[in-house]
């Protein structure tokens, strides 16, 4: 199954990438070029080839991280997207962390406390929240920190093993940025869930038992609740990545986003197309860990033994 | 009213519930003493569910509690008291079965988890392994089949009747002095609602705990309790010795359940008499005895709520008793 939509995906990604206009042989060489030696650079990309046979040669190298060329700087893609791809997966890790460490107490609360005014705070905070850009976050955040108070750098990056502390510095504010809205959206849905929860009669039960309002809910309400939250943070993921796009250019971050808008604007369509499928796969992989986790989470879901 | 209060084990004394501006409940006062089987009936919507929710303290949000519940053993007042010393009382001194038994355990929890955690969570049993053994003994005693092995099942792989036997082991697993039985077994199939009754009979003979058991089923009242306490409109109407209050009601609209119950009455087409009228929604009964509007023999009087005659332990409230003196 996850091999199946692996294949319709890079299937759906080469065909897309192959009917966009221009060509990359003629984009290299200028509008001037002879057509003798644009012949000359299709060959040596390979771009003079049947379309499935192009497919076949790229599809065939990505099981080992062959993702070919560059057709502007000539260079491997597949190192590069290896070590753009640790950066933003530092990024989205650290935001979707942030995000569930607010959201979790912050949906609670807003849901124990729904008719009271701490409650409705949370809720209109999240409000707030989900309606900022994560792009208008870090740019009032660099604002902030950066220029108004110098607290912390405005951008840029270092890997963890070469500074760990400049790392950590550096990687704040775009963590808080991609966090915040994502925290907001998570918060709406974990408040839901928790309000669902706690009409449940085993709820009930729990407090029947001798125990208080909160630890009923966090023994028996949160792993309840927690089946709609892993569904929409699976999907928040998806959206996440894209917010990274975003968020690497606002702090001129070197990660995946960055290195996809750089191939989009030098046309270099096989980068993007290797940037794209590692994209996919990434959100397909979150897909099919939801997945595990409803398995892990509810025993009902599990074959009878 | 309160000639039985010397050794009850549980005391309710002018309890009312309602919201802001609706009273659903009002005025209850009964007793159970040690070990005493009592019956709470009357239709949907008389308030008996409410009455026993406001007893455990788990009125649903919006509804408050007033007058008086007292427990022996437990030195506080039981309406407004504190949530840390209703998690004292809830399920160790006073325990409670609910309706629904299929949705009333985590479905996410191992059946004996559920079961072990009232025990450790009340120190009755001092650590897990010894709390896993108590729970295969409980399991034991409602007959749960298999008690070795079905601690480990989840709630889904077993059937609405064993369901409600694990309701039933919580409830009974810290011993309680009083045991509430909301309608525990109309949701169960009627094959398995009389094993079920006998097992909440032998459990509270076992732990000697004393058992309000709410139900609209009078034939079970008759099979389970000992005495029994009629609510109409939010207000207890009668009261007395199952026998007595089943043979001769003196409140009309006992008198109307009864009837409504017995097939021997039916007419000619096969149909049982019924009470004319219908339950008004709750909050919304009339004045003075709230069953007025219903009763064949209402007068102007009855505007008036008639006050309570007889003792607490059997006794009525209508101006136009049923029996006896007046016919």
């Amino acid at each position: 199954m996850f091999l199946a939509s692996l294949a319709l995906a890079s299937v759906t990604v080469f065909a897309f990438m192959s009917v966009l206009p221009g060509d990359p042989a003629r984009v290299a060489l200028g509008v001037t070029a002879d057509p003798e030696s644009v012949a000359q650079l299709q060959a040596r990309f390979g771009t003079d080839r049947p379309l499935a046979v192009q497919y076949l040669d790229w599809v065939s190298g990505l099981p080992t991280g062959d993702f070919g060329r560059s057709y502007v700087t000539e260079a491997t893609i597949g190192p590069q997207i290896v070590d753009r791809l640790l950066v933003t997966l530092w990024l989205v890790a650290t935001a979707s962390v942030l995000a569930l460490l607010v959201a979790v107490p912050a949906g609670v609360v807003a849901a124990v406390r729904h008719r009271r005014p701490s409650g409705a705070f949370l809720s209109g905070m999240s409000q707030v929240g989900i309606a900022i850009p994560s792009f208008l976050a870090g740019m009032l955040l660099i604002a902030l920190f950066a220029v108004h108070w110098g607290l912390l750098p405005a951008g840029g990056w270092t890997p963890p093993a070469q500074d760990p502390a400049r790392f950590v510095r550096l990687l704040i504010l775009p963590a808080l940025s991609l966090g915040v809205v994502q925290a907001a959206v998570l918060t709406r849905y974990v408040r839901s869930a928790i309000l669902d929860v706690l009409r449940e009669d085993y709820l009930r039960t729990a407090r029947a038992k001798g125990m208080g309002p909160y630890r009923a809910l966090i023994r028996h309400g949160l792993r309840n609740a927690a089946i709609p939250v892993v569904t929409v943070l699976g999907l928040q993921l998806a959206t996440l990545l894209i917010g990274a796009v975003v968020v690497e250019r606002v702090f001129v971050i070197p990660g995946l986003g960055s290195l996809l808008l750089d191939g989009v604007a030098n046309r270099d369509l096989l980068l993007v197309q290797g940037v794209v499928m590692v994209l996919v796969v990434a959100v397909l992989l979150v897909n099919y860990l939801v997945d595990v986790a409803y398995v892990v989470i509810d025993p009902r879901l599990r074959r009878a033994r | 009213m309160s000639s039985a209060a010397g050794n009850a084990v549980l005391t309710v004394a002018g309890l009312s519930v309602g919201v802001r501006d609706l009273r659903l409940v009002t005025d209850v006062s009964f007793s159970l003493g040690p070990g005493e089987r009592v019956g709470l009936i009357g239709e949907s919507g008389s308030g008996k569910s409410l009455t026993a929710l406001s007893l455990m303290g788990l009125l649903p949000e919006g509804l408050r509690a007033a007058g008086s519940v007292r427990m022996a053993a437990v030195d506080h007042d039981l309406v407004d008291a504190s949530e840390r010393d209703m998690t004292r009382v809830r399920g160790d001194r006073m325990a409670m079965v609910f309706q629904e038994p299929m949705t009333a355990l985590n479905p996410l929890m191992r059946v004996g988890d559920q079961v072990a955690e009232v025990m450790l969570l009340h120190d009755t049993q001092p650590d897990r392994r010894s709390a896993r053994a108590a729970v295969t003994e409980l399991f034991q005693r409602v007959h749960l089949p298999d008690p070795e092995r079905m601690p480990g099942s989840y709630p889904h792989q077993l059937s609405g009747g064993q369901r409600q036997r694990i309701m039933l082991a919580i409830a009974l697993a810290n011993n309680p002095s009083v045991l509430i039985c909301d309608e525990p077994t109309t949701a169960l199939d009627v094959t398995v609602q009389a094993l079920m009754l006998e097992e909440i009979l032998a459990g509270v003979e076992r732990e000697g705990s004393a058992l309000l058991f709410i139900t609209h089923d009078l034939p079970v009242v008759a099979m389970v309790c000992q005495r029994v306490l009629v609510m109409y409109g939010g207000r207890l109407v009668e009261s007395g010795p199952v026998r007595e209050v089943f043979t001769s009601p003196r409140h009309p609209y006992t008198a109307g359940l009864l009837a409504s119950s017995r097939f021997e009455e039916s007419d000619t087409a096969g149909r049982l008499p019924t009470i004319s009228g219908s339950v008004p929604a709750a909050g919304h009964f009339p004045a003075g005895c709230p069953f007025r509007d219903r009763c064949p023999a209402a007068t102007e009087e009855c505007a008036e709520w008639p006050g309570w005659t007889g003792g607490a332990a059997h006794g009525f409230a209508c101006w136009h008793p049923v029996g006896r003196t007046g016919q």
